[in-house]
């Protein structure tokens, strides 16, 4: 049974990793009203070509985790409403805003669905690292499975008052939402290098963005870094119950030694990334170096929250209300069923590899979005 | 109570209105990326630039209605957690399988491929371009298929067992889950009703375009395909709508009974063609159930079971467990009252056994899950205050199910008589009045594909479950204020989205009526 719970913990990781570097769109859309006038349209057409990539992933990480960590999606989503509602908001509005907002009869005019854009581009990416940190910081909730016997108050999972948007003022849930946000912007920035071909003035203003915001999240990450590892954490014992553990995520770092290769790779992809993009005229493949690089950082993390008997999602009311990945997961026959489905997932990601690797054979230029029927 | 009654009222509009704007813009998308695909399919066959301009027009319009599928899927999908938690652990296990299935099989599908089929015209070949475009309108029917077969399970729990050690529904069959007859028929009726509504959205919009003599060999082409389309369409459900009617009959006979009014049923069980319900008539009074009515005689035993002469039970029948057998005479069985007292029984047995369960009295817990199996089926009956709770309400269900019929049956008209007249005389399709009946048919197909979705589910309230979880036990716990702000958030940003999807829409169409959509050669 552990060794499904932990495949599972392990495709929820694979997914978040995704997600994230997918947030790159949004990164994309917080730029739109800091980029010239003439390149607009262009970096709103890059990133809308991909904007269903980030939708889906997030849609199914949320999917998932419904179908393997149950508890977790019945305490986190019913109990931080209002921080999943601000984010479920801001994606909705993204959805529609590419399509519509050079359509004639749209109603709001061009500037009311970059504006959404932009309040995506800033809200999803911080409110979901937000949501993320609460993986490590913890969150204010108790379960109590026996509640459901309880007619006049039947819920089991219980969260305080404020609904998730405590979480809004703890220090390192903050850096990790801020840190996401500029390492999207500064992917955006390599994204469009890679992908759009706008002349000189355009390639070099994108690198200097790539740097300022490169060099904002360097520093918002270190600070999350070292606040990761000061922080303690709950560990299930050998009895079933969860003791509080100083500095857990330092310690699983340790003692799940392969993480710390993966964590440094990781880390040295992404700076090389923003460095030699910013540095080297020549250099337009820094969006895969970084995006490898987040894919493996962001895999390290989530391993430093699920594996090693930790508790994934703390509860500061009660530590025994902790979710963990053997006490949240659905039963053995579910996950069995999951796993085979799971099997498909090479495929999947092949056909998109391919489709992605038709599409951008060539750079986007002026001279296609203006011969091209259907653009946004 | 008070409280906890208003936040289930809350939550349970937050989702209808969610589910009911999704329903606006879905059905258009899984049929239009049909008609899509057959048209571009003619192109690619024969090769004449006009089928693909006639498949670009069509495309922008899917364009801009797929868009808002997604917007407000996003919202359906994450409400199972925000404001069901409940739900969401008591039967995760089963329900959030076929979500991720979706997810992976489907969503990744469509957004892959919509985006070549979108921007791929100069970028790939014309075979892989088509690929697309059929791929697309299967991963859409994928999605479709994955969220029906959870929402019939909602109707029909099958495939799980309940675990009394961790108090939740386990799967313990996916097959049963996922190939449930009610499940294949859900999925089959409303992927066809796409069919349908986008079959009646092209013949509106070709009618337009008719009528204002504009694009005329355009209009007539997309007439043809979209009339095939939609014929075929409303006689497959038709089909699985009978299908779906048995099916109810059988494991929801409270709903059925709410859709065709019947407190008191009887063998023979005639089938209310029109009628107009007596708001006075309530389970436990003697007021006529009808103020007026058509009625086809022995219609509803036939309907419901293909047997002219088969007991039909009504409301009171079921409440106090009555059936009528082939000899006529009446037969006692399982009241509702007895219901609730089984599930009493089974919660009671729950608490016990986690009580024996943390002082580790495995006797006591043994006897206890004895108990529990034995009892599980009434479990959610144990929530009911009174019999008349596991009513659902009546002359909402019985009017959203005549809606529905009447005016599918008019559809079936529609489609006949479009099939008639395109290879009698297509010239007719110009005729005013014929263009003036496509026009307004595009309401109406929306009227009967939302009056559907209605009488599926607020027929079977008060369950989320079928039996097993009442809606009042399935909630978050949150205000009731909180979820009636995001309600009112959702209705103003849908209800925008909506005027500017159907503004666009429009905007497109009346400026097409001022350029040749198919190029001249």
């Amino acid at each position: 049974m552990y060794c499904l719970q932990a495949y599972w913990w392990l495709l929820i990781s694979v997914l978040g990793a995704l997600l994230v570097f997918l947030l790159f769109v949004q990164g994309g859309q917080s730029l739109i009203w800091s980029t010239h006038r003439d390149y607009r349209d262009l970096i709103v057409n890059s990133i809308g070509r991909k904007w269903e990539f980030t939708y889906t992933t997030l849609v199914v990480f949320g999917g998932a985790f419904f179908a393997s960590f149950p508890l977790f999606y019945s305490t986190s989503f019913g109990g931080a409403y209002w921080l999943w509602m601000l984010i479920l908001v801001s994606f909705v509005v993204q959805a529609f805003s590419f399509e519509f907002r050079r359509k004639h009869g749209n109603l709001y005019g061009t500037g009311t669905y970059d504006a959404l854009l932009t309040f995506n581009g800033l809200f999803g990416c911080v409110m979901l690292g937000i949501a993320v940190g609460m993986f490590f910081f913890g969150a204010e909730f108790t379960v109590s499975k026996g509640n459901i016997l309880n007619g006049s108050a039947p819920v089991i999972s219980q969260w305080s008052e404020t609904h998730g948007l405590e979480a809004m003022i703890v220090p390192g849930c903050l850096l990790l939402g801020f840190a996401v946000f500029f390492l999207a912007r500064a992917q955006a920035c390599m994204y469009f290098i890679n992908n759009i071909d706008g002349g000189n003035g355009f390639t070099q203003s994108m690198r200097i963005k790539t740097l300022f915001n490169g060099a904002i999240f360097a520093l918002l990450f270190i600070a999350f870094a070292i606040l990761l590892f000061m922080q303690g954490g709950y560990r299930m014992t050998p009895e079933g119950t969860f003791a509080y553990e100083p500095h857990i995520y330092w310690t699983n770092l340790w003692q799940m030694w392969w993480c710390v290769p993966i964590l440094l790779i990781g880390v040295v992809m992404v700076l090389f990334a923003i460095l030699r993009t910013a540095l080297c005229g020549t250099f337009f493949k820094g969006i895969w170096w970084s995006g490898i690089g987040t894919v493996l950082v962001v895999l390290v993390l989530f391993w430093l929250a699920g594996y090693n008997g930790t508790a994934y999602y703390p509860s500061l009311l009660d530590a025994q209300s902790s979710l963990s990945i053997t006490n949240s997961s659905s039963s053995h026959f579910t996950l069995v069923v999951m796993s085979w489905v799971s099997i498909l997932v090479p495929f999947v990601l092949a056909y998109i590899w391919y489709c992605w690797y038709k599409m951008n054979a060539t750079p986007l230029t002026q001279k296609e979005l203006q011969s091209d029927s259907h653009v946004y | 109570m008070n409280e906890l009654t208003s936040l289930v009222d809350w939550s349970r509009a937050q989702f209808a209105l969610t589910a009911m704007y999704h329903w606006l813009f879905v059905p258009l998308t899984i049929g239009l990326s049909l008609i899509v695909a057959i048209m571009e399919s003619i192109y690619v066959r024969t090769g004449q630039q006009k089928w693909k301009a006639i498949t670009k027009f069509w495309m922008t319009l899917f364009g801009i209605n797929f868009a808002c599928g997604i917007a407000t899927g996003l919202i359906l999908e994450f409400e199972f957690g925000t404001n069901w938690s409940n739900y969401s652990w008591f039967v995760g296990d089963i329900f959030g399988a076929p979500l991720a299935i979706e997810g992976l099989l489907a969503f990744f599908m469509e957004a892959t491929f919509v985006a070549v089929m979108f921007f791929g015209w100069n970028k790939v070949s014309r075979g892989f371009h088509l690929a697309s475009t059929w791929l697309t309108a299967i991963g859409v029917s994928l999605s479709a298929l994955w969220i029906l077969i959870a929402n019939a399970w909602m109707q029909y729990p099958v495939g799980m067992e309940f675990d009394p050690a961790q108090m939740r529904n386990v799967m313990d069959n996916f097959w049963d889950v996922a190939l449930s007859t009610v499940a294949m028929h859900k999925f089959c009726h409303a992927v066809t009703s796409g069919w349908v509504l986008s079959a009646v959205f092209v013949v509106g919009v070709s009618s337009w375009l008719l009528y204002k003599k504009s694009n005329i060999l355009m209009a007539k082409d997309s007439v043809r395909v979209a009339s095939w389309v939609g014929l075929i369409g409303i006689l497959l459900v038709m089909w699985t709508g009978d299908g779906s009617a048995v099916d109810v009959a059988r494991v929801q006979p409270m709903k059925l009974a709410a859709m065709e009014g019947v407190y008191n049923g009887s063998r023979g069980q005639g089938l209310t063609g029109f009628g107009i319900l007596n708001p006075d008539k309530k389970y436990d009074n003697d007021e006529e159930t009808m103020l007026f009515a058509i009625e086809i005689p022995k219609g509803l035993s036939f309907l419901a079971t293909h047997d002219f002469d088969a007991f039909v039970p009504g409301i009171n029948d079921l409440i106090n467990g009555i059936s009528i057998n082939e000899a006529g005479d009446t037969v006692y069985g399982i009241t509702y009252a007895d219901r609730m007292a089984s599930g009493l029984l089974a919660q009671d047995a729950l608490k016990l056994y986690g009580e024996a369960q943390a002082i580790g009295d495995q006797e006591t817990m043994a006897q206890a899950a004895q108990v529990i199996k034995e009892n599980y089926a009434n479990f959610g009956y144990g929530y009911l205050q009174s019999p008349a709770d596991a009513i659902p309400p009546v002359g909402m269900t019985f009017y959203a199910f005549h809606i529905m019929v009447i005016f599918g049956g008019y559809l079936l008209l529609l489609f006949v008589v479009l099939i008639f007249v395109c290879y009698r005389s297509d010239k007719t399709l110009e005729n005013p009045w014929l263009c003036f009946f496509g026009l307004i048919s595009i309401p109406i197909v929306y009227i009967c594909s939302e009056a559907g979705w209605i009488t599926a589910e607020v027929g079977r309230q008060p369950w989320t479950i079928q039996d097993v979880l009442p809606r009042n036990v399935a909630i978050s716990d949150i205000s009731a204020g909180s979820v009636e702000a995001t309600f009112w958030v959702f209705a103003a940003i849908f209800t925008l989205l909506l005027f500017a999807e159907i503004s666009i829409m429009v905007r497109f169409i009346i400026n097409s009526e001022k350029k040749n959509i198919i190029p001249k050669q």
